[in-house]
């Protein structure tokens, strides 16, 4: 590798996707037709499923489930598809798997990049923008079914609030008010939020209830896995407030999650 | 035809070499020292936005002297080098010996090749691990590159700087005593140096994954 030194003209400035462009190494750039191909033979690609976000009295929880499929098969049970955008925001992501995590992988990049060039950081909303730009880049590869879809929230500086930003296939991003769930089991686990949502609620209230919008969206949907208490295997749950982005461990996701499954139990699972 | 001028090489060098000396010695001076918890990079900077240290990635960092839009095209450079190579490899195969190798080709290339050579000298900062010693790569305006695992001063006045800071240096002392003794030896025997002409930055063992961090006033009013 040499030195990425480019004529003023040329500059790419702090955006590190059209550096890899200009440097042709650009991620969005499938051989033409190859893409359509996969379904016509038959192959499948690992898909993620649920991610739930909604807002509390002092930021945001973002909670995603563990499991990836292909077709009927489950392809991986301990997928991970919660992350850390950059210290102050969250990315989850549904769709596609393979191409989806490269594309956070590029967004934590373009985020960090940016910080380090510019020395300040993005704004929340730039960054939910620069996310929209990325998706709208796949749009090729979205069209022959390879579809990404982010749920991205974390906390607004300026604003001192945190706020959730949800996005179509064409790169489109919309504002929500408290609270978004996207994937296959999307549906269930909005209506769980929804039914559950209060103005003001507690980081434990907030988690609670993204755990219990999990569990609905998985007990409706098979693409969607559940809490695995004999693996272990427990929902990624993130907050993100005014001192940035946590990973909740695992041993308090485990704790929140059997008292779920306590409450639905004692009413014999709501039938 | 015209035939133009023969001059010898050696000569073509040498007025190179003192035009980049002259226009480095015209800055501020600037060190960069290992102490028990990282690598401290200490520069004499009254400006707080045009910065001559900065963060190029998660264990490295950039020092700059010289003319500032000549180093800070470098330093984009630098972080575009290694955020290139982390998201094509991974964040481990990013390291400061390859960085400072491809800068010492740039700059040897311009050195020799273009009109004006590039009146900076920078330095390359790598925290080291628990297996592996901080190292500190100064490269010259032509290419030149020096290792070094306890310090390193670039600029102008670096002689009598070294030779004062040098006499001070410890290997393991405290962030505290070597930001002191740093300052000290940028002052010189005659001024003083306070918060607010220096620019003041740090790859701490103690920061996480993204070691590197500014101290800002506050800071470098108690630490001093």
């Amino acid at each position: 590798m040499t030195l990425p030194v480019f004529d003023v003209r040329e500059d790419p400035g702090p955006n590190f996707m059209n550096l890899l462009i200009k440097s042709g190494l650009g991620p969005f750039e499938p051989p033409a037709g190859v893409v359509s191909e996969l379904s016509s033979k038959g192959i499948t690609v690992p898909y993620g499923t649920t991610i739930a976000a909604l807002r509390y009295a002092d930021g945001i929880v973002m909670a995603g489930d563990r499991r990836a499929t292909e077709g009927n098969f489950i392809a991986h049970r301990r997928i991970e598809k919660v992350f850390a955008a950059d210290k102050y925001s969250a990315v989850g992501i549904a769709g596609a798997a393979g191409p989806a995590v490269e594309m956070v992988r590029l967004f934590q990049t373009q985020l960090e990049h940016y910080e380090k060039v510019e020395g300040v950081n993005l704004s929340l909303e730039g960054k939910a923008n620069q996310l929209s730009q990325m998706i709208r880049a796949n749009l090729t590869m979205a069209m022959q079914g390879l579809v990404i879809m982010p749920l991205f929230a974390g906390w607004d500086i300026q604003r001192k609030v945190g706020r959730i930003f949800t996005y179509d296939v064409t790169g489109g991003r919309y504002e929500e008010v408290a609270y978004h769930a996207i994937g296959s089991g999307g549906k269930d686990a909005r209506t769980t939020i929804k039914l559950g949502i209060k103005e003001g609620m507690s980081r434990e209230e907030a988690i609670s209830l993204a755990i219990s919008a999990l569990y609905e969206a998985a007990d409706e949907d098979s693409a969607t896995g559940g809490p695995d208490l004999v693996r272990g295997i427990y929902p990624i749950v993130a907050t993100v407030d005014r001192n940035g982005f946590s990973r909740l461990e695992d041993a308090e996701v485990a704790a929140a999650s059997r008292e779920v499954i306590t409450i639905k139990s004692s009413v014999g699972g709501a039938q | 035809m015209t035939v133009p001028f023969y001059v010898a090489p050696e000569q073509v060098m040498k007025d190179r070499a003192d035009y980049a000396r002259k226009g480095i010695a015209r800055g501020r001076s600037l060190i960069g020292s290992v102490y028990k918890d990282g690598i401290l990079l200490a520069a004499e900077n009254p400006s707080r936005s045009l910065h001559k240290i900065s963060e190029i990635y998660d264990r490295i960092a950039f020092a700059g002297v010289g003319k500032y839009n000549e180093f800070d095209q470098l330093r984009v450079a630098g972080i575009r080098h290694a955020d290139t190579k982390g998201f094509t490899y991974s964040r481990d195969d990013v390291d400061a010996r390859s960085l400072a190798n491809v800068y010492a080709q740039y700059l040897g290339q311009v050195f020799t090749h273009e009109m004006k050579p590039l009146e900076v000298e920078i330095l390359v900062a790598e925290l080291g691990t628990e297996d592996t010693p901080s190292q500190l790569f100064h490269i010259l305006y032509d290419g030149t590159v020096m290792d070094e695992s306890r310090f390193s001063v670039l600029g102008g006045d670096s002689e009598s700087i070294s030779e004062r800071f040098g006499a001070e240096f410890q290997a393991d002392w405290s962030l505290e005593l070597a930001l002191r003794a740093a300052v000290r030896a940028l002052a010189g025997p005659e001024r003083n140096l306070g918060p607010r002409d220096l620019e003041v930055a740090i790859l701490s063992k103690k920061n996480g994954r993204r070691t590197f961090d500014r101290l800002g006033y506050a800071a470098l009013e108690e630490l001093l």
